[in-house]
């Protein structure tokens, strides 16, 4: 069963041929066998799984299901879940039951889906390895050594292996684009407040924004259906109509014009990676496609900038875990200031620390304008770029990472180099555009993702995009060694 | 930008973080890594660009100031490390 499509899952519940406690009883049974070593999970959802499968088998027999009802989904560990654990990651929230569910969560069980369970991930999404875990690195199913990327890595490691048919995640600057690649699955970040934030613990809220990881451009269309859409509890979720996204999947791309920036295809990419981009476009071509010379002229500087608007956020939306209301405590505080400093200075990580004090140093007295005001002006520049190129071309294609994934350890002592690994995501998050990442082939037994990126609440059209790649080519089908 | 120990202390306390004495040169160097990084920006000159606080540029959506919410301080409290009669506890701050 864990072979199959969503639709085919979808349709084989529909025939009977299964029950969802039958499909969630295989996959627990999976992850079980699978997961001791990928490490994908951070806490599984058994019972409650197999209880809200047999609810969805009961809406099926009373003729109320929809296309995702009884369909499994792992939901990353940074969406709240009322009565179990959401830890984000971190020791901080190590024993965070949350009181309430994530609307994402909300939407996905009216939906009638079946959580899983919550998967690892870089600690408060501060990462691209899931090595910032307090729960431990998650492994890439196609590499025992490799790192999964992130922060969504564990998402991306459960889907690749088969281990959940779907998953959700969360890209900030790249956090399911850039594990998506380096997984070989389909990953999709909608345009900023296009899926609501509530209850999705916050990183950099101008940037945050949910998404799907699937196995295919289908599967996450299908999925989006039930995610986005306009909530009142987020002051930045947009109130504008869903479409269908299955709608357009099929349409022709005859005719579609794909730019391709010199940024994204010059020094600092691998040049296997480069080899496979271009056969993926040229596939494009075959398909009518034709291919536009651009330029994003400032998008060198997407990295730099986003490294002061993050973590200036995230100093800010960081300063509610003080140990008084919920979270972690410090054991014996002397005083308050005590208790506030030893419990974060305990509860955080390094690397999410390294990021408060980047924050708290940009956003202080004498500061402000040298770092942050100059980091929304490039914010301006690298987003005006995009509307520009825009005028001329329908996607922009490129590669989603500069490199395959990297050995576990290999870039763990030195942020600013795995801080680079996102330099081809870091501006769609800048600008708030929507972005996908499809498997597109192989360097060194390793996936290369194939990034695709769209003009506003164009989310239809990349899919359509992505979905006549996965037609015609086979990479989004392959599944690594014994995970088959 | 190079921090030295002082500065990463004095950056620590302003953001309420206990960091080990033992730890402080590393994260002198990381971040002073991180700010040679970010000092890229200086590449380009904005003279008189228009700040983007936020990539959708929409108002901010009001509504009718109406209670929405019911009160449900038990169950948010179940959570927290430390309360006692509806109240969250923390060390003395008054003598």
């Amino acid at each position: 069963m864990h072979n199959k499509s969503v639709a085919e899952l979808s349709a084989g519940l529909q025939k009977g041929e299964f029950s969802s406690e039958e499909l969630t009883q295989a996959y627990l049974e999976r992850i079980e066998t699978l997961d001791k070593n990928l490490n994908s999970f951070i806490t599984v959802t058994a019972e409650q799984a197999l209880t809200a499968a047999r609810n969805a088998d009961q809406m099926r027999q009373a003729g109320k299901a929809g296309s995702l009802t009884g369909i499994p989904v792992a939901q990353k560990d940074i969406f709240c879940t009322e009565g179990v654990r959401t830890s984000c990651g971190s020791k901080m929230l190590d024993n965070f039951i949350s009181p309430y569910n994530a609307t994402v969560v909300e939407r996905l069980n009216a939906a009638g889906m079946v959580m899983l369970g919550k998967t690892n991930m870089d600690e408060f999404a501060m990462g691209s390895s899931n090595e910032n875990s307090y729960y431990g690195p998650v492994r890439n199913p196609w590499d025992q050594k490799a790192v999964p990327g992130g922060s969504s890595g564990g998402s991306a490691a459960a889907v690749a292996a088969q281990i959940a048919p779907l998953a959700t995640g969360t890209d900030t600057g790249g956090s399911i684009r850039q594990p998506a690649s380096l997984c070989g699955v389909t990953g999709l970040k909608p345009t900023y407040g296009r899926i609501s934030r509530y209850g999705m613990i916050a990183f950099a809220s101008s940037l945050d924004q949910a998404g799907p990881l699937a196995r295919s451009a289908e599967d996450a269309a299908m999925v989006l259906n039930a995610m986005a859409g306009f909530d009142p509890h987020d002051s930045t979720s947009v109130d504008r109509e869903v479409p269908d996204y299955t709608a357009n999947l099929t349409e022709s791309i005859e005719g579609l014009r794909i730019g391709l920036p010199a940024e994204f295809f010059a020094e600092g990419l691998d040049d296997g990676i480069a080899n496979v981009i271009q056969a993926a476009l040229k596939e494009y071509e075959k398909m009518g496609a034709k291919l536009v010379d651009i330029s994003l002229p400032n998008s060198g500087l997407s990295v730099p900038t986003y490294y002061v608007v993050a973590p200036a956020e995230c100093s800010s939306n960081l300063s509610r875990f003080d140990g008084v209301r919920f979270g972690y405590r410090c054991d014996d505080p002397l005083d308050l200031e005590d208790l506030y400093k030893r419990s974060r200075g305990e509860g955080f990580g390094a690397e999410v620390k390294r990021r408060i004090m980047i924050g708290t140093y940009a956003l202080s007295a004498g500061y402000y304008d040298a770092y942050y005001l100059k980091a929304q002006q490039l914010r301006r520049l690298i987003s005006d770029d995009f509307r520009q190129a825009f005028e001329q071309v329908d996607v922009i294609m490129g590669p989603t990472a500069p490199s395959v994934a990297f050995d576990i350890g290999e870039k763990s002592d030195d942020p600013v180099s795995m801080y680079l690994s996102d330099i081809y995501t870091i501006a769609v998050n800048l600008a708030g555009l929507p972005g996908m990442s499809i498997p597109a082939g192989f360097v060194d037994n390793r996936p290369v993702g194939l990034q695709v990126i769209g003009n506003y609440f164009t989310e239809s059209r990349l899919l359509n995009v992505a979905h006549q790649y996965q037609l015609a080519t086979n990479w989004h089908r392959q599944v690594p060694p014994g995970y088959e | 930008m190079s921090l030295d120990a002082d500065e990463v202390d004095k950056i620590a306390h302003l953001a309420r973080l206990a960091i080990d004495d033992k730890d402080v040169p590393e994260y002198a160097t990381n971040l002073s890594n991180i700010l040679e990084l970010v000092e890229q920006m200086s590449a380009v000159d904005t003279t008189g660009v228009e700040p983007m606080a936020h990539p959708l540029e929409l108002a901010q959506r009001l509504r009718e100031d109406e209670v929405s919410e019911s009160n449900q301080r038990e169950h948010f409290q179940e959570c927290a490390p430390k309360v006692e009669r509806g109240l969250y506890l923390v060390p003395k701050v008054i003598e």
